[in-house]
């Protein structure tokens, strides 16, 4: 009789770094094939500022004044639009049970996650910003000084939301709920980076604001993966 | 004593005071009707189990 | 000692003491509080700058303070809750809740009140501590509304955990976003606090004291309601409500 031997197979674990990677080109890659996924809140963004207009009237001198705020504003309601959906998919399709029982730790693989979300919400507001922002007759050194607060902002609003999200994640209306918790978070973003831009617009310095938003960014990026692991460990209880 | 009037501000003065009294008042009556409601619900449910 | 704390972790124990408890909170605040406003409202002299009006301080600033500290109660509550697995912590962050709402909004009304004959108007948006006052409304009314949405309460319990600790951390940033923009949109009247004379200081700190002592006893009724309610199935609930004398 011939002994079966049983061995431990020798497998490597993956490292941190390559599951970091490899969550980002998964969300990455599905945000690819849904491609409404990503132009829906772009499209979303545009109408915000498009009807701004309509109903308080076209006067320059209003666009102009008014121009960094709206701006701002359909950015962050924009964003919001597309956090719904960051954790959605994964929690019905099962991905998300996979994700807490893998090897890597959990915050990263949200890191993973938020990064791809941002690439494909934040950083596309950032260039689409500048065609809004000219037909709100923003001088073009204004508009450079947007992009870069939207950039910075929407950073710090993905890695927020995503606490937001996690917590919501599979609840019924949750997306009432989530903007009613984004709220507060994003407020400090959206006041931070409008008036920089404003401030800018009148000739004033503005590197404060802009320090502040990378100071909150740098902040949320330290601390928002630990919050959101630890609220989707719960939520999926 | 003009401590009525409390200059031109009475209105201004009394309301908020009302407006505490009335939130604490409320809000305490609030919570022992909810702790009535509480137990009796308890109570009804202990005792329909005890007859059964 | 901490066989005396860890007694009053119990649940059964808990509910008794309390009800012991709450009266020497209630009535030493009942009388604070009756002092408080006498002398607030008739013994202080007026204020040079504001008259009269001024006097709202003595309902708006025990509103504020209780506010902000009934939702640091939440959140340690929440986390001790969360860390220790400590199922009373819980119970007291959620209790807590509605109460810190409340105050938040006493504080923003009573806050209102004050800036239109001070201000003007009947909100002034420059001003940081109403801004930051109106963030921590919105925060207690998510708290509250995650507790509601999510059925288990375990679940729930931990969620809002989290919540209210990632408020915490929010609530100082906006403050402190608040003032920077307030700074910059000058033309707005800050009202400062200037300094006040010990006949105007005393009620104030009658009104502080004696509003926390009532804050506790209603915080104390209302943890025990939902230690009750949390505890419904248990035997010792069964056998308190089921004897002669009740434990209403």
């Amino acid at each position: 009789m011939s002994q079966v031997e049983i061995t431990a197979v020798e497998r490597e674990v993956p490292g941190i770094f390559s599951g970091l990677v490899a969550t980002t080109r998964r969300d990455l890659l599905l945000a690819w094939k849904r491609p409404g996924d990503v132009l829906n809140p772009l499209f979303f963004f545009a109408m915000v500022c498009t009807l701004f207009p309509l109903a308080v009237g076209p006067s320059a001198e209003q666009l102009e004044f008014s121009g960094p705020g709206v701006l701002w504003v359909a950015a962050l309601l924009s964003t919001l639009l597309s956090l719904n959906s960051l954790f959605l998919s994964d929690y019905e399709d099962g991905s998300l049970d996979q994700l807490l029982v893998s090897p890597q730790p959990l915050p990263v693989l949200v890191l993973g996650k938020t990064l791809a979300h941002w690439l494909t919400s934040g950083l596309p507001l950032v260039f689409v910003s500048p065609i809004l922002a000219v037909t709100y007759r923003m001088p073009m050194s204004v508009v450079g000084v947007m992009m870069l607060t939207l950039a910075l902002g929407t950073i710090s609003l993905s890695l927020l939301g995503g606490i937001g999200a996690a917590l919501t994640v599979g609840l019924h209306r949750g997306t009432a709920l989530l903007s009613l918790l984004i709220l507060p978070l994003a407020m400090p973003v959206l006041l931070l980076g409008a008036n920089a831009v404003a401030l800018a617009a009148n000739n004033d310095v503005y590197t404060t604001g802009i320090w502040a938003l990378a100071a909150y960014a740098i902040g949320s990026l330290s601390l928002a993966p630990y919050a959101t692991a630890a609220a989707l460990r719960i939520s999926s209880e | 004593m003009d401590g009525l009037a409390m200059g031109d501000y009475g209105a201004y003065v009394w309301s908020c005071f009302a407006l505490a009294f009335v939130i604490v008042v409320f809000s305490d009556w609030r919570s022992r009707l909810r702790h009535k409601r509480v137990y009796r619900d308890i109570e009804v449910r202990l005792k329909a189990l005890e007859d059964r | 000692m901490w066989k005396w704390f860890h007694k009053l972790a119990s649940p059964p124990h808990f509910y008794r003491i309390s009800a012991i408890l709450s009266p020497w909170l209630l009535i030493p605040g009942l009388i604070l509080i009756a002092y408080g406003v006498y002398a607030g409202l008739f013994l202080a002299p007026m204020d040079y700058q504001q008259g009269d009006a001024f006097r709202i301080i003595y309902v708006h600033v025990p509103a504020a303070y209780l506010s902000m500290m009934a939702y640091m109660i939440m959140a340690s509550a929440g986390a001790i809750g969360l860390i220790w697995r400590i199922k009373l912590s819980h119970a007291v962050a959620a209790a807590a809740a509605p109460l810190g709402a409340a105050f938040t909004f006493l504080a923003l009304c009573t806050g209102s009140i004050w800036g239109r004959p001070m201000w003007g108007t009947w909100w002034e948006w420059g001003d940081p501590r109403l801004t930051s006052e109106l963030i921590l409304l919105f925060l207690y009314f998510g708290y509250m509304a995650l507790r509601s949405a999510i059925d288990d309460t375990t679940k729930a319990d931990k969620a809002s955990a989290v919540l209210a600790l990632v408020g915490i951390v929010n609530v100082v940033i906006v403050h402190f976003s608040v003032e920077w923009w307030s700074s910059l949109h000058q033309g707005q009247t800050v009202f400062k606090k200037g300094t006040m004379s010990a006949d105007m200081r005393i009620p104030l700190f009658a009104m502080l004291i004696g509003f926390t002592l009532l804050f506790g006893s209603m915080l104390l009724r209302r943890i025990r309601t939902e230690v009750l309610y949390r505890e419904r199935r248990t035997k010792w609930v069964k056998e308190m409500i089921l004897s002669p004398e009740g434990g209403a």
